[in-house]
């Protein structure tokens, strides 16, 4: 068995039927655990006060804003390369759902940031590529809702992702290399350095172990609404073509 | 129940509720799409089976 036979839409419409009701289990009481931990029993930090409690909304949606978007590059890769409709359709499926982890993000950063930095918005290297990046999703979208042919959409949508991984990349590693802006380092990294206190990383892994399975869902649920679109509209082919 | 959120009690309601209200809204049009698109394909499945 290989990975690739998941690129049959049977398949993977009868494994991802078997595992949505685990994921979405496990997804729906890993956030609530994560988000009820950190909002009722997590102390106030000394310099922000309770504002710190939005650490579990801002941190993995803005993870999984950009995750997804590298999601999304993978399955547009293997479309281009092997032409699996399943990957393209994946990649389709995840955009709407990266884009709300974007918009989630910027809401809640933009109402983080107004008590503890004084203002809504800066113009910061790692704020201005995310928000690029949620134009690059709304461009992905309105690129396959504006293409008739779906392997021509999916041949420019692929292209687009390509771009659009530039300001991915700079979303998550920006603060890096360019020294200025008000946003400050990863709070979670495996490459050390800074990092929250275990009293609030805990819940924020547990919170960021959440959304990833609450991404993992959506995209296998869309997925699963895009095949039976698809096949919607081969029958209907059929019919017009008998 | 409720913990004392202070001086910021409206940033952080304001943030849990903003972000709650998208991700709730987004799993809803996504159930309420697929249940769509599967009615819609059973019917076509039907029509074919059919003959029409």
């Amino acid at each position: 068995m290989s990975i690739w036979d998941y690129a049959n839409p049977k398949k993977f419409m009868q494994a991802s039927g078997t595992l949505l009701p685990w994921v979405a289990g496990l997804a729906i009481l890993l956030t609530l655990v994560g988000l009820v931990w950190g909002f009722f029993w997590t102390p106030d930090d000394y310099k922000q006060g309770s504002t710190v409690k939005i650490i579990y909304l801002h941190v993995p949606s803005a993870m999984m804003g950009v995750s997804a978007w590298f999601m999304m590059l993978v399955g547009s890769l293997i479309w281009l390369i092997r032409r699996h409709h399943v990957s393209a359709l994946s990649a389709k499926a995840a955009a709407p759902v990266g884009l709300t982890f974007v918009v989630i993000g910027l809401v809640t950063g933009a109402i983080w940031g107004q008590p503890m930095w004084g203002t809504w918005w800066a113009w910061d290297p790692r704020l201005t590529s995310f928000l690029i990046l949620g134009l690059f999703y709304m461009g992905y979208i309105a690129l396959w809702a504006a293409i008739e042919d779906p392997d021509t959409a999916a041949d420019l949508t692929s292209v687009l992702c390509i771009v659009g991984s530039v300001f991915a990349f700079l979303s998550r590693y920006a603060v890096m290399f360019w020294n200025q802006g008000l946003h400050q380092g990863a709070s979670v990294s495996v490459a050390g350095g800074d990092q929250v206190a275990n009293v609030y990383g805990l819940p924020l892994a547990v919170s960021v172990a959440g959304f990833v399975l609450l991404f993992v869902t959506l995209v296998l649920l869309r997925t699963r609404t895009e095949i039976r679109a698809r096949r919607v509209r081969a029958l209907l082919a059929r019919e017009r073509a008998a | 129940m409720m913990p004392d959120l202070g001086k910021y009690v409206g940033t952080v309601l304001a943030a849990y509720g903003a972000a709650l209200a998208l991700l709730v809204g987004l799993v809803l049009l996504t159930l309420w799409q697929g249940a769509r698109m599967k009615r819609a394909l059973e019917a076509v499945e039907a029509r074919g089976k059919n003959g029409r």
